[in-house]
């Protein structure tokens, strides 16, 4: 019985964390979105938000907006479909956030003879099932622009399915250079993988041995999350897009799809290509370098520092996302669509060729 | 266009470089100031009401009335401002002068400052010096137009800005007053 319990209790830890760590870091993203947009373009940011006069570099801006969105009229346009527009955003939202479940935070934890993964749900299929949940997510934004009875949210919407769809195929197939590699759906199975050490002291990150697929992947996630230099389903400055009808916090939550998005693309991206929880030279005892010198570490400062790689990447990568929203023009929709379709996805089926021939003439090799 | 420029990535990587360049550059000044160097500056903005740009001597700011020694106007009433005003936002009604070595002085000097549109003319064409604009007050706003409009009176109490540009009288009207 208290086994049993036990069980639920750490299974509903594993997905509390995961959850808390998503919603968290999308809260942040507003506010690191408006700073880091502001100091790459010599300004200083919002900076006004204050409580008793604590301003703590505009870090209350997100609470404020928040608010602000809680507070404003919920608008429902007269003509629109009542039950898929309210629907919309939680779709949207909900699909995003479980996308990130299946990421792995860390190793595997032991307390006494338990055997915990640190990762909400551990999948066999774990790549296709955030895939799954990423592409799910344009149905939430579709919903929205179909219900809203606007002929510019509808455009938002058809412009988001032929955006996901163009991007789609392109991740899929720039991802099977990585699930090629190292033989495995298993998104723990790829990350161990990652420790193992090229010609005896390059680690081998996915961003290595595949570093097409690593922009190839970028580029068409980008397009996924549909953020600048993707944001036609948007198109603030020509059909506004998709949400155009929404208001008070159903519009939040569209906002704040994009930052959890943004988030899972982060994670994902170093899932499978900067080595997840990886340390360099970090095995489940300690540092080993190639050098030969070994300095022993227990295995709670072994997850600990694991944990914390895992959030540096993730916290590198989103700055990497957010440095490429804030430097590109948006692309025009007939040049994203010759992009995905004419760029991206014959590039990535060369990835697969490529990726085949050299595992062939190494698997012959050895 | 070049075909590398047609490939996109070295333009993209080269954007990103230029950004990312500015992103470090300014949070090294930022950390900088933080720590206490109060030279190093991250923005290039200016956080205005907190702080202000200094003016330069020959901005054209709030009219004032120059006042003579025993403090009345030393406008004359000459009428030489309404008339150039392109605007029509000055109104002038001449009275006596006590001393009678002097022709006529206002009884009435009103701008209407919702019209002004701060051209000058006033204070060039003003044979007596009586009208300048160096008072560097900027911030005059009102809820209503009646609080636009300001009067002889309160035109002859402004002082003229200090050497520093900063005023040196409060703003006539507050921009709270309704009426």
């Amino acid at each position: 019985m208290t086994a049993a319990l036990a069980d639920f209790g750490i299974a509903f830890a594993r997905v509390a964390v995961v959850m808390l760590f998503v919603l968290n870091v999308a809260a942040i993203l507003g506010w690191v979105e408006r700073k880091q947009s502001a100091i790459m373009q010599d300004r200083i940011g919002a900076n006004r938000a204050s409580i008793f006069g604590l301003r703590v570099m505009g870090l209350f801006h997100p609470l404020a907006d928040t608010l602000k969105m809680l507070t404003k009229e919920d608008f429902l346009p007269a003509r629109a479909d009542r039950l898929l527009f309210v629907l919309a955003p939680f779709a949207s939202v909900f699909f995003s956030l479980v996308a990130f479940a299946s990421i792995p935070f860390g190793d595997t934890l032991r307390v006494g003879d338990r055997v915990i993964p640190l990762q909400a749900i551990t999948l066999n299929v774990g790549v296709l099932y955030v895939f799954a949940m990423l592409s799910l997510g344009v149905y939430g934004v579709m919903m929205a622009g179909w219900s809203s009875a606007n002929n510019y949210a509808l455009l938002g919407g058809q412009r988001a399915a032929a955006l996901m769809i163009s991007a789609e195929i392109a991740i899929g197939a720039s991802i099977m250079g990585v699930v090629m590699w190292y033989g495995s759906l298993n998104l723990q199975d790829i990350v161990r993988a990652q420790g193992d050490l090229l010609f005896g002291w390059i680690p081998k990150w996915g961003i290595l041995t595949q570093p097409l697929a690593f922009i190839l992947f970028v580029t068409a996630g980008i397009a996924a999350t549909r953020r600048i230099p993707f944001d036609m389903p948007e198109g603030e400055s020509e059909i506004i897009g998709y949400f155009v009808e929404y208001s008070g916090m159903k519009f939040g939550m569209f906002l704040m799809t994009d930052m959890v998005e943004t988030t899972v693309l982060a994670g994902l991206c170093t899932s499978l290509f900067l080595g997840g929880w990886q340390v360099p030279y970090l095995l489940a005892d300690g540092f080993h370098f190639p050098w030969g010198a070994i300095v022993g570490l227990g295995p709670l400062t072994v997850t600990l520092l694991q944990v914390g790689s895992f959030v540096t990447k993730v916290a590198v990568m989103i700055f990497v996302l957010m440095l490429i929203r804030w430097t590109l023009p948006r692309f025009r929709y007939d040049q994203a669509m010759r992009l995905g379709w004419l760029g991206l996805f014959p590039l990535s089926i060369l990835n697969i060729v490529v990726t085949g021939a050299v595992l062939l003439a190494w698997g012959a090799r050895t | 266009m070049k075909v590398a420029q047609r490939f996109y990535l070295r333009e993209v990587v080269s954007g990103l470089m230029l950004t990312a360049g500015h992103f470090f550059r300014n949070m090294g000044k930022h950390i900088a100031r933080a720590l206490g160097r109060r030279d190093a500056r991250g923005a290039v903005t200016i956080q205005y009401p907190d702080e202000r740009r200094p003016l330069a001597p020959r901005l054209r700011s709030l009219h004032r009335l120059v006042r003579r020694e025993d403090g009345s106007p030393r406008c004359v009433a000459c009428m030489m401002c309404e008339t150039i005003c392109p605007a029509r936002c000055i109104y002038i009604v001449a009275d006596e002068h006590p001393n009678p070595e002097i022709e006529k002085m206002p009884e009435r000097f009103d701008i209407d400052l919702g019209k002004c549109v701060f051209c000058g003319f006033c204070v060039e064409a003003c044979p007596e010096d009586a009208i300048r604009m160096d008072t560097g007050i900027l911030e005059f706003s009102s809820y209503s137009r009646l609080g636009m409009i300001y009067t002889k009176e309160m035109l002859l109490a402004l002082e003229p800005a200090g050497p520093d540009g900063v005023p040196r009288s409060p703003v006539p009207i507050p921009a709270d007053r309704t009426v």
